[in-house]
């Protein structure tokens, strides 16, 4: 079944080829944009039921055996990642068929958009180091390119300071796969899994931070996290949605995939990544809370919630014990597909209500609970699920992360979880206060009250299905929570890795 | 730019670079060439063509957008790749063929030339793309 694990990286990008072949036909375009999306979503649950039945699947690319050539892998963590990025992928397809300009249709929108779920699902699948590097740079060039496309003023200004951060991490990303390299003389994840174990603590500390640094600026943890809010408020909806689904939780997985496979072993690190995930989570909220625009307040709310998946990975490495472990780590990976859910979906909601109001600065909108009561029904789903309130998804999310903290006794981060989580709420009435409760204020008609039903219904489709995952993720918390602590043990234990990437090597 | 100098030296030199172009792509399996600067290099004469003798002619001698060459490159190196599946291997196995052709012996040919064209083609379309759309400002 080696064909299912390359379907990912091969759908989205023969639908790029093919858009691309399409050059100057939109409606092509649009239609190629649902079918490659509505594919990738199909082959991603296809090859998570497969891994959920047959274990963790690795290919070698081009015959090459293992430590030499590139391994695809796919174990449930990986397939987790591209089902929710094929979902994504299509939900934000959808929203961008009522959303996105003709210009920036013509200026090739779509098949940046496959080739940036290429890059996503690369990532998610490697088993490789370098590998790693090249699916990075593939997703970050088009989300270059996705940023700035439109070359409104703004979006140069955000863009610029965007590209020159994640080149600055992409130096330091390859710096350290050089320093393992010429360490190691080996690239394949598996491979270097005990390999790593064997060098002098020193030079395995040395690309570990490296990696930390690089991932940290790319899932934009504290203190590297200031690009985000500087570039995030200025695409169109769809991509600010698009980048805050999937961007940042690459670098979180990576982040993942490191300290599981190759730096579980140094405590010292794992005390850094709890003491960063505090501060990310505080920072951030209160980054959020000053905020007097929809967007910004939301771009802060990433890094904020980027805080508590550290937290789970940093629990999993100080934890004493295999099911405490466990608990974090599977804590972490539902918090990350809930967190997805949820953010897009604000994400989205704000770009409905800066059509209908003209704009997202928060004193000018208002009203729009006794326009629109449907809307705000589901924007206030998701808000209340990122800020965990019980019986949404992030109630259970942030439930198994304060369990795995005082099972470790760590109540100081428990704490601060608690606090901040307090604060998600506070932040979010705000946007509901200003955006939906107050009255409209008078004197603009900059909006797009007469926006036709059709188009609306393209906009509000995603965010429907959207708050729904929110629900059922929350109501049927057991078994999407028992398929995170299955991934959890995978990536706790990696033998089932090591035999499936190397085989009877070991 | 447009000096008779020039446009006479580039209708000599954008032939000789495209063959050049041609036998870098095939000299790479074995030996520094390859896809990549072959797409290069001939990127590079359609570039001093159109310094030459303008935009409008180098895009006439195309005959088709840049970006189409992107997406067929793109198709044709995962085509390269697709074939080893009708094998039962996993993606890109090369395949290859052995030909006898008259006064020149036999020559073997294969999947990973089909995809160093695909790359060619790929960055043949990057490199206009980007050059002709500045040079048209």
């Amino acid at each position: 079944m080696n064909f299912l694990l390359l379907l990912p990286i091969l759908i989205p990008l023969s639908a790029a080829a093919v858009s691309l072949l399409a050059w100057r036909r939109g409606p092509v375009q649009r239609r190629l944009g649902l079918l490659g999306t509505s594919a990738l979503f199909v082959a991603g649950a296809a090859l998570l039921l497969h891994v959920r039945s047959h274990g963790i699947q690795a290919v070698q690319i081009g015959s090459w055996p293992a430590p030499y050539g590139i391994t695809l892998v796919a174990d449930l963590f990986a397939a987790i990642m591209v089902l929710v990025a094929g979902f994504m992928g299509l939900l934000i397809a959808v929203y961008s068929c009522g959303s996105i300009d003709a210009r920036r249709e013509q200026f090739g929108y779509y098949p940046l958009l496959h080739i940036l779920l290429a890059g996503v699902c690369g990532a998610f699948l490697t088993g490789d180091l370098f590998n790693l590097y090249v699916w990075f740079e593939v997703m970050l060039i088009a989300s270059f390119v996705l940023l700035s496309l439109g070359g409104e003023r703004a979006q140069l200004e955000g863009a610029i300071k965007y590209v020159t951060l994640n080149l600055i991490s992409s130096a330091l990303f390859l710096t350290a796969v050089a320093i393992v390299y010429g360490a190691t003389g080996t690239l394949n994840l598996a491979d270097l899994h005990a390999k790593i174990q064997g060098l002098p603590r020193g030079i395995a500390l040395l690309p570990a931070m490296l990696f930390l640094v690089a991932f940290g600026i790319k899932a934009a943890i504290f203190p590297l996290f200031f690009w985000l809010p500087a570039s995030y408020h200025t695409p169109p909806v769809a991509v600010s949605a698009l980048f805050a689904a999937l961007l940042t939780k690459v670098g979180v997985y990576a982040l993942v995939r490191m300290f599981t496979l190759l730096f579980a072993e140094d405590a010292w690190t794992f005390n850094l990544l709890l003491a960063i995930s505090a501060l990310t989570m505080v920072t951030g909220v209160l980054g959020a809370i000053a905020q007097n625009e929809v967007r910004r307040l939301l771009s802060f709310h990433i890094i904020s919630q980027i805080g508590y998946m550290v937290m789970g990975l940093a629990l999993f490495g100080l934890a004493s014990d295999g099911p405490a472990a466990v608990l974090a780590l599977a804590a972490t990976i539902f918090y990350i597909v809930h967190n997805i859910v949820a953010k897009t979906n604000l994400f989205l909601v704000s770009g409905i209500a800066a059509r209908l109001r003209g704009t997202y600065e928060l004193p000018n909108l208002g009203g729009l609970y006794s326009d629109r009561p449907g809307l705000a029904f589901l924007f206030l789903i998701s808000a209340l699920s990122l800020a965990g309130l019980p019986p949404l998804s992030g109630f259970f999310a942030k439930l198994s992360l304060i369990q795995a903290g005082l099972r470790l006794q760590q109540y100081e981060i428990v704490a601060v979880a608690l606090a901040v989580s307090l604060l998600t709420l506070l932040s979010m009435t705000k946007i509901w206060t200003g955006a939906f409760w107050k009255p409209a204020p008078g004197g603009n008609g900059a909006g797009d009250s007469a926006i036709s039903p059709g188009r609306y219904g393209l906009l509000l489709a995603p965010v429907i299905v959207l708050a729904a995952a929110a629900v059922i993720l929350g109501l049927g918390a057991g078994p999407f929570f028992d398929l995170s602590v299955r991934a959890a043990e995978q990536l706790h234990d990696p033998t089932e890795y090591l035999r499936a990437v190397l085989g009877d090597l070991k | 730019m447009t000096t008779v100098i020039l446009r006479t030296a580039a209708r000599y030199l954008l032939p000789l670079m495209l063959l050049f172009s041609v036998f870098l792509v095939l000299r790479g399996h074995h030996e520094p060439g390859g896809g990549f600067v072959g797409g290069l290099v001939a990127s590079s004469s359609v570039i001093l063509y159109a310094l030459a003798s303008g935009v409008r002619d180098a895009a006439h001698l195309l005959r088709t957008d840049p970006r189409m060459l992107i997406g067929a490159g793109l198709l044709l190196a995962l085509a390269s790749g697709l074939l080893s599946f009708f094998g039962g291997q996993p993606f890109m196995t090369g395949q290859w063929v052995s030909l006898v052709l008259p006064g020149m012996g036999e020559i073997h040919v294969g999947t990973p030339l089909v995809f160093d064209v695909g790359v060619y083609l790929v960055v043949l379309g990057t490199v206009l793309t980007i050059i002709l759309s500045l040079l048209e400002q």
